[in-house]
């Protein structure tokens, strides 16, 4: 049991509000399911035959195989990886949504014109294109045809976005261990085959399985995404909004949009902006959009939308009684918000064939007609606007000043202003010099089992203590920035001091007449590919291997099944990746030991559980300094 | 006085009242914890099965005693404190009387060799881990005329649809 459920301020407001208010949120619903069963929690079920379900006895006193005879070791790692490969396909289908706008833009048939050339040339000449030609739609058709290639590829090669953007020295290990993914949906099948009755029945080969499918999720869903996404909707670039509930307007029209995805989220802005005069017409002062989620942070990074919260508060933002519509895309949506629209006026809006929620209106979205879905779904929460009960109405009135959008552009941007020859050099000679001790990035989402938020702020504060640079993405992202981990104060306020004189002389070199923030914000959960390109990069111009730097990843409340796969993907990038949560697991020994330590000698990286964010922030500190001795650097 | 009592037609089987209980009487009194502890922590609850029927089986506490009044070292004893039958560790030598007499099987061996039985969650303050582990309410600890209340009522809603359907 939670003894607070949150350490928001504007969500413990709206909590008390929807106490009074008759909701049931997920915290009731947590409570209601106490206790959870032990079996799921150790992962000693199986359910992937009808001669089950079978579990196993952890104290050893009951059955210690199931029917087929499989032990708690192999039922641990199957279901391990049947997650895993499940948090993959989430991100490569949202990879696959973007390569084929990319093509429809390309081949002019959809109103998604091409953003970023310079990004486009640069992704066309990483893949060994001719990036040179002056036919921008023709350039961008050869980088689809690459991708098409890999999604379709008969042949044992390994997938093209993978060996051309990974580092060199990971693609010898991935193919000593034989687990370079060829073609992301054939690896995603074969490991559903694999987790299959009277299959697999060998928990290092089950876990080497995982890691492959973490290699899929890392190149063919975060990366590829990314990159067609920068190319569509441009490379994001430093941009200052807020972050909490309190970015809602009393006087405007609130919409909200949640998921995943930005082909629809941008398009909703773009017509936010092109339809106010309409929201004037009924009275309000015009449209505020706001992002929850990580199509949030997509319209946040490109566009400065501000964030309205994350995951775990997405029914409180209903709650303010102030949203006008909510419109989802897909991941993440409880299925509850059904719900709680239902007891105010707000139109909860479902769009993709995939995620329909009963209750909620569905107004069917495709690329081809993405532009009249954007503005029915604009208009729709125009009218409820004039529905709005002002007695059920309060908006708190927290939000947190935030400076996000750095991608790597962005980054090697603002160093090049110290180091135009070579951006990486200041970033590097700081490491080297222990000026920034370290660099962890913290991603992922809000768990329940965890007070909202609480993981993310103080295993962070922990860790700027001790100058460690911190970037985040999604949830993480969110967390850090309500709690004004992002802005050029929460510098001054919690940056150790050589690591707040560097990011003082970036920020008064790149202009900004003011720190960077202590956090840097990169972007959604498929941008975490923003956060391996910079490893990738550092790596390479150091010539050393990723497994060798300072460089450390945290999933501090994880909840989802992606959040598996990405953290299987950095385990895979030889990065040392803590949970905040424990994931099913305990219930083989043999798993946990391999996962937390036996796998480390042959791939580099390994899991580190530690719930309790201090000690997690000492415990990355710690492998953060036995790598820089590794490397011959002062502690 | 509050009993350990079962409605075994809500009983799905799912054993979590097993785990809950050696939970409880592990040294962390954590799941995490208890599947790490170097000795396993034992059970004192059975879920027993026909097929049909499923009973999460512990001890009954019978006002009779007979594993008391077979106990030779005096181990098996009720507490005067808590009326509630308890083994007492120092004292058991192993014999396995005890487990000769009781009526339900409710008694097993611990890793000391010793007689291992439902102590009703001594060190949780005799708040019994298996019923608040229970999903379907299967497993309840109550006031026996409040459990037996509850029966009543539920045979007159039956009664009332039999009515109803003739």
């Amino acid at each position: 049991m939670l003894k607070t459920q949150s350490i928001d301020p504007a969500a413990l407001d709206m909590l008390k509000k929807a106490a009074a208010d008759g909701i049931e949120t997920v915290w009731d619903r947590y409570e209601a399911q106490q206790p959870q069963c032990g079996f799921g929690s150790l992962g000693i079920c199986c359910r992937h035959c009808i001669q089950g379900p079978c579990r196993i006895d952890p104290f050893g006193q009951g059955p210690s195989r199931g029917i087929c005879g499989a032990t708690a070791d192999v039922i641990v790692a199957r279901n391990l990886l049947r997650q895993v490969a499940a948090g993959a396909s989430a991100h490569v289908d949202h990879a696959y949504d973007a390569v084929e706008a990319l093509e429809l833009a390309a081949q002019g048939k959809i109103n998604y014109p091409i953003a970023d050339e310079h990004k486009l040339r640069a992704i066309a000449s990483g893949l060994g294109l001719d990036a040179t030609g002056e036919d921008l739609n023709a350039l961008a058709l050869e980088v689809v045809k690459v991708a098409y290639a890999d999604m379709g590829n008969h042949s044992r090669k390994p997938m093209q976005w993978l060996t051309a953007h990974a580092p060199k020295e990971r693609l010898a290990v991935w193919e000593s261990l034989g687990i370079l993914p060829r073609n992301p949906d054939r690896e995603i099948r074969e490991a559903l085959h694999q987790t299959t009755m009277g299959m697999d029945a060998d928990p290092v080969n089950l876990l080497l399985a995982a890691a492959k499918q973490g290699l899929v999720d890392g190149y063919a869903g975060l990366k590829l995404a990314t990159d067609m996404q920068d190319i569509l909707f441009g490379t994001p670039a430093p941009v200052v909004t807020e972050a909490n509930l309190g970015v809602l307007k009393a006087d405007y029209v609130n919409l909200i949009v949640h998921g995943h995805v930005p082909l629809l989220s941008e398009k909703i802005v773009h017509w936010a902006k092109a339809l106010a005069g309409e929201a004037e017409a009924v009275g309000a002062k015009g449209i505020q959009v706001a992002g929850v989620c990580c199509t949030g942070n997509e319209v946040l990074m490109r566009q400065g939308v501000p964030l309205a919260t994350n995951y775990l508060a997405q029914e409180l933002a209903l709650v303010t009684g102030a949203v006008d519509a909510m419109v989802v895309d897909v991941q993440c949506i409880m299925p509850s918000l059904a719900q709680v629209a239902s007891c105010y006026h707000t139109e909860l809006i479902t769009t993709m064939p995939i995620v329909k929620i009963p209750g909620a209106t569905h107004i069917p979205f495709s690329l081809e007609r993405a532009d009249e879905a954007a503005q029915e779904i604009v208009r729709k929460a125009i009218a409820a606007y004039a529905k709005r009960d002002p007695r059920k109405v309060r908006i708190p009135d927290h939000r947190s000043t935030i400076m996000a959008g750095f991608s790597v552009e962005a980054i090697t941007g603002a160093l090049a202003q110290l180091d135009a020859e070579q951006p990486l050099k200041p970033l590097v000679d700081n490491i080297a010099n222990g000026n920034i001790l370290g660099v962890v990035a913290t991603v992922g989402c809000n768990n329940v089992k965890v007070t909202q938020d609480i993981f993310h702020v103080e295993m962070v504060k922990e860790l700027l203590k001790n100058n460690v640079l911190v970037v985040a993405t999604g949830c993480s992202a969110h967390a850090l920035a309500k709690a004004g981990l992002m802005n050029s104060e929460g510098t001054g306020q919690y940056a150790g001091p050589t690591l707040k004189a560097v990011l003082s002389a970036v920020g008064q070199a790149a202009g900004l007449g003011a720190p960077l923030p202590p956090v840097l914000h990169m972007g959604s959960c498929v941008d975490n590919s923003r956060i391996g390109d910079l490893v990738t990069a550092i790596a390479a111009y150091l010539g050393a291997d990723t497994s060798a730097l300072p460089v450390a990843a945290s999933a501090p409340e994880p909840q989802h099944e992606k959040a598996l796969s990405i953290g299987t993907w950095a385990v895979a990038m030889g990065i040392t990746t803590h949970l905040g949560v424990v994931p099913p697991v305990l219930g083989s020994k043999q798993v946990t030991e391999l996962l937390t330590d036996g796998l480390t000698g042959v791939i580099g990286g390994k899991f580190y559980v530690e719930t309790d964010p201090v000690q997690a922030a000492q415990g990355l500190i710690a492998d953060i300094r036995a790598k820089r001795q590794a490397l011959g650097l002062t502690n | 006085m509050k009993q350990l009592l079962v409605r075994s037609e809500n009983c799905v089987g799912c054993k979590s009242c097993e785990v809950a209980c050696a939970v409880a009487h592990s040294q962390s009194k954590t799941l995490f914890g208890a599947v790490l502890e170097a000795q396993s922590p034992r059970k004192r609850v059975f879920v027993e099965t026909d097929g049909t029927v499923n009973f999460p089986l512990q001890c009954r506490q019978c006002s009779d005693m007979p594993c008391v009044h077979a106990c030779m070292a005096g181990a098996m004893h009720r507490e005067p404190a808590t009326g509630l039958v308890q083994v007492n560790a120092e004292k058991c030598v192993g014999c396995w009387m005890c487990v000769m007499v009781c009526p339900f099987g409710a008694i097993g061996e611990s890793p000391a060799h010793q007689a291992l039985k439902c102590d009703r969650c001594r060190e949780l303050d005799y708040n019994p881990a298996c019923v608040a582990a229970c999903p379907t309410k299967a497993l309840q600890w109550v006031e026996v005329d409040r459990f037996a209340a509850a029966g009543r009522r539920s045979w007159v809603e039956q009664v009332k649809e039999g009515n109803s359907h003739a």
